[in-house]
C-alpha cells in the first residue's frame, strides 16, 4: 500500500503548483511495469484531495505499456514483466518504457 | 512523513543515536504542503474600484480551464535529496551499501559477523532503519562500531531525507563504510534511492527460491544479492540453483554470494567484494 504515499506527494506537488488555484483535472503517467496500481492511486487519491485545490477534481491515468531494448542486438520489444528474453536469446535487456511515475498535467481554473 | 506507505498524519520517523542515547522526532522539513489550511486574510482596507469587466474571460477559463504541463516526477524530490547524499558521501570516501530484504533473512546478524570479522580492516557504521524498537541497533552497537537506529513508525522504507538526518548523527569518518540496513521489506524500497553506491539484497534459504520472480523491482535495483543461511540447506527442500536462475532471470548481471552468517561459510567473498569496492572507491579518490 505505498500508494497511500506516492498519492500524497501527487497531491502535494500538484498543490503547491497550482498555487491557489482550483485544479479541474490532473493527468498522470503510470508505467504497467513500476509498482504501482492504478486502482489504489484512484482509491486513495480521493481520500488525499480531500480540503485541498484537487478536490473533486478528474484523475485521469495513462497506463504505459512496458518496452524492453536488447542490449545485445538493439531489438525493441513489449514486456509484461520487468524481465525478459529477446529473440536473439539475450535476457540482459533494459526496459525503456513501463516504469513511469509522473504527473504529467493538470487543469486549472 | 509524506511519502511512506500508508502511514497515517501523526507518524513520525524518530532517530534514536546509541553514542549519546539522544532520541529525537524526524520533522519533516521538506515542505510539503500538508493542506493545512493556511487561510491567511489579504483583505486590505483602502478602496480600489475593482470593477473592470472581466467576466467573459472568467467564464471562457473556468469552462475549459488552462492545462500546465508539469512532466513531474513523483518521486523527485526524494531522488534530490539522494542525490545530495550520493554527493556527501563521495566527498568523504565514504562506500554506503543499502541492505535490503524481507524481515528475518539475517541482514542484521550478517552485519554484526562482517562487522566483527573485519574490525582490523574496515571501519563500518551503520544506520538502522525499522518500524520500531532499538534492539537491532543494540545488537550492532554491541560490536562496537557507532549505530543511529532510525524507527519510521508506520512507514515501511527508509527516504532519502531520514538518511541525510541519519547522517548528521552518526558523523562517520573519512574512507569508512555505512552500512544501511533498511526496514524488512521488499517491495517499497525498491522504489526509494537514498544515495547509496548500490543496494545488497539478503535472501535466505528459509524464504522461496523463487523471490526474485515475485519481487523483480528489488532484485533488479539490487547489484549484489546474499544468499544466506546455507548452513541449513541440507534441513531445507530449497532449489538452489532454481533460486540463482530467478535471480539471473530478473537481473543477469547480479553478483551472488552464498554464505552463513552464523557458521561463516562463504563469508570471504564477500568480504573480498567489501573490501574491493572501498580500494576502488579510494583510487578514484585519489586520482579526483
Amino acid at each position: 500500500m505505498h500508494e497511500l504515499g506516492i498519492t500524497r506527494n501527487i497531491v502535494s506537488i500538484v498543490s503547491e503548483q497550482a498555487k491557489k488555484k482550483r485544479v479541474k483535472k490532473i493527468t498522470l503517467d503510470i508505467g504497467k511495469l513500476s509498482a504501482i496500481l492504478p486502482d489504489s492511486i484512484r482509491f486513495c487519491f480521493d481520500i488525499c484531495s480531500k480540503g485541498t485545490t484537487l478536490e473533486n477534481a478528474e484523475l485521469k491515468i495513462n497506463e504505459i505499456q512496458g518496452i524492453a531494448k536488447c542490449k545485445n542486438c538493439d531489438n525493441e520489444f513489449e514486456i509484461e514483466q520487468l524481465f525478459g528474453r529477446c529473440v536473439c536469446g539475450s535476457n540482459d535487456i533494459k526496459c525503456i518504457a513501463g516504469e513511469e511515475m509522473k504527473i504529467k498535467e493538470m487543469e486549472i481554473i | 512523513m509524506c511519502v511512506t506507505c500508508g502511514c497515517s498524519d501523526g507518524a513520525k520517523a524518530v532517530l534514536t543515536n546509541l553514542e549519546t542515547g539522544l532520541v529525537s522526532e524526524m520533522i519533516d522539513d521538506q515542505g510539503h504542503s500538508h493542506s493545512h489550511g493556511h487561510d491567511h486574510n489579504h483583505d486590505h482596507d483602502h478602496n480600489h474600484s475593482h470593477n473592470h469587466d472581466h467576466d467573459v474571460s472568467h467564464t471562457h477559463a473556468s469552462l475549459h480551464g488552462t492545462t500546465v504541463s508539469l512532466e513531474a516526477d513523483i518521486l523527485e524530490k526524494n531522488n534530490r535529496l539522494a542525490e545530495r547524499n550520493r554527493g556527501w558521501f563521495e566527498g568523504r570516501n565514504i562506500l554506503a551499501l543499502n541492505l535490503v530484504s524481507s524481515p528475518g533473512s539475517g541482514k542484521t546478524t550478517l552485519l554484526e559477523k562482517t562487522i566483527t570479522d573485519l574490525k582490523q580492516e574496515l571501519l563500518i557504521n551503520v544506520i538502522e532503519g525499522d518500524q520500531e524498537t532499538i534492539n537491532d541497533a543494540k545488537r550492532i552497537r554491541a560490536t562496537g562500531c557507532k549505530v543511529v537506529q532510525i524507527n519510521t513508525g508506520t512507514g515501511c522504507h527508509l527516504e532519502a531525507d531520514m538518511l541525510a538526518r541519519g547522517l548528521k548523527d552518526l558523523n562517520p569518518p573519512l574512507d569508512s563504510v555505512v552500512m544501511i540496513e533498511n526496514v524488512g521489506n521488499l517491495v517499497c524500497p525498491a522504489l526509494f534511492d537514498l544515495g547509496e553506491k548500490c543496494k545488497v539484497a539478503i535472501l535466505s534459504v528459509t524464504e522461496g527460491e523463487d523471490k526474485p520472480l515475485k519481487y523483480p523491482h528489488m532484485f533488479r535495483s539490487a547489484e549484489v544479492m546474499i544468499l544466506n543461511k546455507i548452513d541449513l540447506l541440507p534441513y531445507l527442500s530449497f532449489d538452489l540453483e532454481e533460486c540463482i536462475k530467478a535471480a539471473k532471470t530478473v537481473n543477469p548481471k547480479i553478483k551472488i554470494f552464498q554464505v552463513s552468517a552464523t557458521s561463516g561459510e562463504g563469508l570471504t567473498q564477500w568480504y573480498d567484494w567489501l573490501k574491493e569496492q572501498l580500494s576502488s572507491k579510494k583510487s578514484i579518490g585519489k586520482t579526483a
